[in-house]
């Protein structure tokens, strides 16, 4: 229970302060919606050891809609994913400069735990890691259980968030099987349910299908699809196709820079800058 | 140039019936044999060494209690209760710690800790084991008489474990040295057994919310479960052949007493003080014979812990075996 006071008492200090600290000499991304933003980057940096592979990113993430991040291998991505939910810092050596407002609330102020930050911002990897050692059920739980969230009916609460990973159906009854023991695929969904069953704010998804066959990307695709009406997503991809087919916002990041930020189809049909059109024409990357 | 002269050179292996390669291949297939042959030719010279004592004692020789050269009776239960409650003590003491400096050095500290640390328990395992005898002898015993076996004879003195007179020298004094000498094999092993614990399965655990020792027991102790338990299996081989330590700090005494406090001996210890000085045939067939014994446990432990290593940390498991 204390952590649901936590993240009430983070919302407040939120309010109280309200300090956005907005750069007025960087440019403003005009939002292309009129939804509320889940989350913004200001002015964020980031760097292993002196080599910096995010160069001053101002990005928002809009509530409930799907965000893809594409971009050629290298250009800071993942790693600016990783920074939304302080991931990033995991790494020795890692290291953040600039604002990640969560609610506008900075994620990285001092008094800010990243174990919270992680509690409402969720993350899928890149190559599915359920725990080996854990049950199917008990994958599912394993952040409710760090949490010391009461979970009053875990049965049906594993259920909900199976159902969600549309992985209900193929596992309802080797629920005691471990986890390691289902498909690529199915574990990547079996991934995806165990970040749902903490019910984040905001989920991410860094290059979620790369180690999947067709089959199990076209269903953790349509997942994704489902998932946007309760879930803020920010996915990263180096599929162009994938971001075109899943994400309503597209950002193009290229080199540690965000080039463009805009609609997926405006992105796609009419980008502004010349790397983009590159880009998403195949003349590089 | 002389481009065709060095095409030619570099034909001449060729025309050889052997190649570089299969040379290399049969020659260290005769070093792999050496090992082989003297592994099994010393279980054989053992068992022959041994022939008197076990056509005369048979299963006795195991069972018996009493070690009397002069009157040629050998039981060699005494070193075998000694050699084996002593390395278990030594487990008791060493396992968390050097669980504790393994997970400490893989999972929390900065990279130079991580360096320097590890560097100093290594370096325990390179200290002589003479000079930890020493330290026994000078040090950890005098301050076990004088200081921890009269605290714990008052605070847990209910226990047998702690009952009967206080000497310093004892099984607890050997066990302790025996605990230090393991400590870095263990912990070395074990670091390395944590380490290769896949880092997407503590990415997996922080990004749930984990903390860093949520993380340790969720994600990484039970993937490394099994490697863990063979660094043990790895300590304790060492715990039980251990000579010269132990040797100078158990007292010595071939009796069988429930109290740590009492002096023992252990099976490597007997053979080295009396080897030298045995008086007959037969106390040297005794002696080989617990050779034989330990040889025995030693494998045995060994094939033991390979089964149970899992697929985690075989590769650092095994480079030690």
């Amino acid at each position: 229970m204390t952590d649901r006071t936590n993240v009430v008492r983070l919302r407040d200090t939120a309010a109280d302060s309200g300090e956005l600290s907005r750069d007025a000499s960087r440019p403003r991304l005009e939002k292309p919606d009129a939804q509320s933003v889940k989350m913004r980057t200001v002015g964020l940096r980031a760097f292993y050891g002196d080599v910096q592979v995010l160069k001053a990113i101002d990005l928002p993430i809009v509530e409930r809609q799907v965000t893809a991040v594409i971009g050629p291998s290298g250009c800071g991505k993942s790693t600016f994913v990783r920074s939304l939910n302080r991931m990033h810092e995991v790494v020795p050596g890692a290291r953040i400069e600039g604002q990640v407002l969560l609610d506008e609330r900075d994620i990285y102020a001092r008094d800010v735990d990243p174990v919270r930050v992680r509690r409402r911002v969720g993350m899928v990897f890149q190559k599915p890691n359920p725990f080996p050692t854990l049950s199917i059920r008990d994958n599912v739980l394993a952040g409710l259980v760090l949490n010391r969230v009461r979970v009053s009916d875990p049965d049906a609460l594993v259920e909900k968030a199976l159902r969600q990973a549309a992985l209900w159906d193929e596992v309802k009854d080797v629920l005691a099987r471990s986890g390691t023991s289902l498909s690529g695929g199915q574990q990547q969904r079996l991934c995806m349910a165990r970040a749902l069953a903490l019910e984040p704010e905001v989920l991410l998804m860094d290059e979620p299908c790369s180690a999947l066959d067709p089959i199990a990307t076209a269903r953790v695709e349509e997942l994704i699809h489902e998932l946007r009406q309760s879930y803020t997503i920010v996915v990263v991809t180096h599929n162009m196709q994938q971001a075109a087919r899943v994400a309503n916002l597209t950002a193009f990041f290229y080199m540690g820079e965000l080039v463009e930020y805009d609609r997926t189809d405006t992105v796609f049909t009419r980008p502004k800058e010349r790397r983009t059109e590159d880009y998403i024409t195949g003349r590089f990357g | 140039m002389t481009a065709p002269a060095r095409s030619g050179s570099l034909d001449l292996g060729y025309g050889s019936k052997l190649s570089g390669d299969a040379v290399f291949s049969r020659v260290t297939w005769v070093f792999a044999l050496v090992v082989i042959v003297g592994l099994g030719a010393m279980a054989f010279e053992m068992a022959g060494a041994s022939a008197p004592t076990l056509s005369v004692f048979g299963v006795e020789f195991v069972l018996g209690r009493v070690w009397d050269p002069l009157h040629r009776v050998f039981g060699a239960l005494p070193f075998i209760y000694g050699t084996l409650v002593s390395s278990l003590l030594a487990l008791v003491i060493a396992v968390p710690i050097s669980f504790g400096v393994a997970i400490y050095l893989s999972e929390l500290a900065a990279s130079w800790q991580r360096d320097v640390l590890g560097f100093l328990v290594e370096l325990l395992a390179a200290v002589p084991s003479v000079v930890y005898g020493l330290w026994g002898v000078f040090a950890l015993a005098p301050w076990l008489r004088t200081s921890v076996e009269p605290a714990l004879a008052k605070s847990l003195g209910f226990l047998p474990l702690f009952q009967g007179p206080i000497q310093g020298f004892g099984m607890l004094a050997g066990g302790v040295v025996l605990s230090i000498m393991i400590l870095p094999t263990i912990s070395s092993v074990s670091r390395e057994v944590l380490r290769s614990v896949p880092s997407s399965l503590r990415e997996g655990a922080l990004a749930l919310g984990a903390t860093r020792s949520e993380m340790v027991r969720l994600a990484v102790l039970p993937y490394a479960r099994s490697g863990l338990m063979g660094a043990v299996l790895l300590g304790l081989g060492r715990a039980l052949g251990e000579t010269m330590a132990i040797t100078m700090v158990i007292g010595n005494r071939p009796e069988i007493s429930a109290s740590l406090f009492a002096p023992s001996y252990t099976m490597a210890s007997v053979i080295a003080n009396e080897f030298t000085e045995a008086t007959g045939e037969l106390h040297l067939a005794a002696l080989a014979e617990i050779g034989l014994l330990l040889f025995v446990l030693t494998i045995a432990l060994n094939v033991v812990a390979r089964l149970l290593v899992g697929r985690v940390g075989r590769v650092a498991v095994r480079g030690r075996l």
